[in-house]
């Protein structure tokens, strides 16, 4: 019945037997589909390493995602027990029993009221088994842990066979079956189940490193199928079980050609004009206090007023500091927060494992879907791990990141050491816009420069804006570049006041000059108009004294010829008579 | 169905008449095992129990449901019901000495 329909997947090109899937997230992908379907499954691991639930939660997957029913035959725990268990999970086995999708068995043996006789097999099992199978037509067999049986029984040679026999009776059923088994010392297991479970072999690993548990998944085999063979972290909570493969996801998400304004509109200036890519991945790194949250805060807040939805990671400040010290700089985001568009998250990194932190990002992104996410800063989350953990940990959100076309904004603190250019997480190949916020030091003061290192796919500045922040927000000032120097703060801020002071006296001296001309003009005029009054004077004056000079030569000539008459006798009288007309004419 | 009931009148008043053993075998199908287990019971009981036990069979191919009760994995199993507490033997029971620990039955007189 263990019907191992062959199948061809475009995936590897090679024959797989068909996938059950589990369900659980994650492990559908390293294994290429699930577990083999129709075939026993072995989960190995050490106490508390999370078999039990990772076999509960095949089930209950399996029962309310695929429509398979299941059967959980527990050889430790009682059904009570199980049902705490269930709901842990958020799954309630009580109801999922009365509906028909879950049967249990706990099978129980106390050695010291049981005597063994002779021979006998192991039927009895076999029968539950089958008949809790056939009570729900179960498709899916968790049997949990069925080592247990070795302590309750001491004839190991019957039990071994019976257990080959359960294991080929299984396939036979053509169930998708999970069989736990403790960890050995030297094998996977401490009565070498992995002996009779021959097709698939997954071990857990719980272990604690520098006071940090993390649980890690491996698929030790899997018979005729490919299947990530690295060691995987895992989480466990209140939904299940998380598994993020490191590598699962290619190099083949989409690309967008739509921009996204960065809040600082001089910032947009030196991205050509339009700001990042949506759904790139940015990376602001800096010195302590250069400004790297005031830009993460600018950038969210630009998300917002557009109405999206922004989600913000904060490993170093509670929210509310956040948003009070945002308020310094003219940020208004409690408005953003109570509006929803803004949903803050705090914790220390070092309060939980890497793949704690990793899962809870990807946790929040499905929970909030936003479309802007921020973490502030990534450089605190290698306090939780290792370098390597955390590129790993790092690569795999920015690939999440970019598959869900989310614009990434990342803050990284560099250290005074060092090259600046250079992230503590190595992941600068990751990153698609990088923005490093420097100090410059010049003349006894310390100021923030601000410039691009790399945007892929536009023509970006090339130069260094000085960086402010002022409590209307941040400001870009373009740095003094004039007289062959290059100035910043103060040093730019005098020089241009100098300059400014040199320009303005030399205006004012034009001014003046041009006064003084204008002024000299106008005196000239009135002079000319003086001069010209003083000469229609004397023009008038001459003219007048003209007239009576010939006024005074009538008289004379008139007198003269009066003389004249008188004294020779008369002359010519009607010369007289006309002098004498031009004398009344000239008195009139 | 009702379990097989065998020897069911073959009990014999004794002195201590809470005596009674009842005991209950457990079986899946008429297989070798299960048939030299019910041979081998019923010989010590008639030595040693002669008239104051009850053999229950079950048979569980026909009553599956019957096995999570008395926790049964192993076939044959044997239950001793009563006298309480309660004990199994599994096994064929070709060891009479351990099926006479098991059932605690060495202090009975014959």
């Amino acid at each position: 019945m263990a019907k191992a329909k062959m199948v061809k997947t475009k995936h590897d090109d090679i024959a797989v037997l068909e996938k059950c899937p589990t369900g659980i997230k994650g492990l559908d992908e390293i294994t290429r589909g699930g577990l083999p379907r129709g075939r026993p499954t072995l989960i190995c691991g050490s106490a508390g390493s999370g078999k039990t639930l990772f076999a509960m939660e095949f089930l209950m997957r399996g029962a309310i995602d695929y429509g398979d029913p299941g059967v959980f035959m527990s050889f430790e725990e009682t059904p009570e027990d199980l049902a705490k268990n269930f709901i842990s999970l958020g799954f309630d086995l009580h109801s999922m029993m009365s509906r028909g999708l879950i049967a249990t068995d706990h099978v129980y043996i106390d050695r010291s009221e049981v005597e063994e006789t002779g021979e006998y097999d192991l039927e009895g099992l076999f029968i539950r088994l089958g008949s809790a199978i056939d009570s729900i037509g179960a498709k899916r067999v968790v049997l949990d842990t069925i080592e247990t049986l070795f302590s309750g029984l001491s004839n190991t040679k019957i039990l071994r066979a019976e257990l080959r026999r359960l294991f080929s009776w299984l396939k036979d059923r053509g169930v998708t079956a999970i069989v736990t088994g403790e960890r050995g010392d030297k094998l996977l297991t401490r009565h070498g189940l992995e002996e009779y479970v021959a097709d698939c072999v997954i071990l857990l690993d719980f272990r604690t490193q520098e006071q940090i548990a993390t649980r890690r998944l491996r698929v030790v085999k899997y018979r005729g199928s490919s299947h990530g063979s690295d060691e995987y972290p895992f989480l466990i909570d209140e939904s299940g079980l998380s598994i993020l493969p490191i590598t699962s996801l290619g190099l083949d998400y989409p690309v967008y050609n739509e921009r996204i304004p960065t809040g600082v509109p001089k910032l947009d200036g030196m991205l050509e004009g339009k700001g990042f890519y949506r759904g790139s991945t940015i990376l602001v790194s800096g010195t302590a206090g250069t400004g790297k949250t005031s830009l993460a805060a600018t950038f969210a807040v630009a998300a917002c007023r557009r109405g999206e939805h922004c989600l913000y990671f904060a490993f170093e400040e509670s929210p509310s500091q956040v948003i009070r010290n945002m308020g310094s700089i003219g940020l208004d985001l409690a408005r953003w927060v109570k509006e929803g568009l803004l949903t803050f998250h705090s914790a220390r990194p070092s309060l939980y494992g890497l793949e704690m932190h990793l899962l809870t990002f990807h946790k929040m992104i499905n929970e909030f879907n936003p479309q802007v996410f921020i973490v502030d800063p990534i450089s605190n989350l290698s306090a939780a791990g290792t370098v390597a953990e955390v590129k790993s940990i790092l690569t795999r959100l920015i690939d999440y990141l970019k598959m869900k076309n989310i614009t990434t904004f990342l803050t990284d603190l560099t250290h005074f050491i060092g090259n600046l250019e250079h992230t503590s997480e190595e992941i600068s190949s990751l990153i698609d816009t990088w923005l490093l916020l420097r100090d410059i030091e010049l003349n006894g003061e310390r100021n923030r420069g601000l410039y691009i290192l790399k945007s892929r796919g536009m023509a970006h500045s090339n130069q260094i804006q000085e960086f402010l922040l002022t409590n209307q927000g941040i400001g870009l000032i373009d740095i003094y570049t004039g007289s062959g120097n290059v100035l910043t703060g103060s040093a730019r801020a005098t020089q241009e006041a100098g300059e400014k002071a040199s320009e303005q006296v030399r205006r004012r001296e034009a001014d003046r000059r041009l006064r003084e001309q204008e002024r000299k003009r106008n005196a000239l005029e009135t002079k000319i108009a003086a001069l010209r009054a003083e000469f229609e004077v004397e023009t008038q004056e001459v003219h007048l004294m003209a007239e009576e000079e010939q006024k005074r030569q009538a008289v004379q000539e008139e007198d003269r010829l009066d003389m004249a008459q008188l004294r020779k006798g008369n002359p010519s009288a009607p010369q007289a008579k006309s002098s004498k007309k031009k004398r009344e004419r000239g008195v009139g | 169905m009702k379990a097989v009931l065998p020897e069911k009148g073959k009990k014999v008043k004794t002195d201590t008449p809470e005596e009674i053993w009842s005991l209950r075998l457990y079986v899946a199908g008429q297989t070798p095992k299960s048939i030299t287990a019910f041979a081998n019971l019923k010989k010590i009981c008639e030595e040693h129990l002669a008239g104051k036990y009850r053999i229950e069979v079950i048979d569980l191919l026909k009553n599956p449901q019957l096995a999570k009760g008395d926790q049964i994995i192993a076939i044959p199993t044997l239950v001793r019901k009563l006298p309480e507490p309660i004990k199994k033997i599994i096994g064929d029971m070709a060891n009479t000495e351990r099926v006479l620990v098991g059932l605690d039955i060495r202090s009975v007189p014959k």
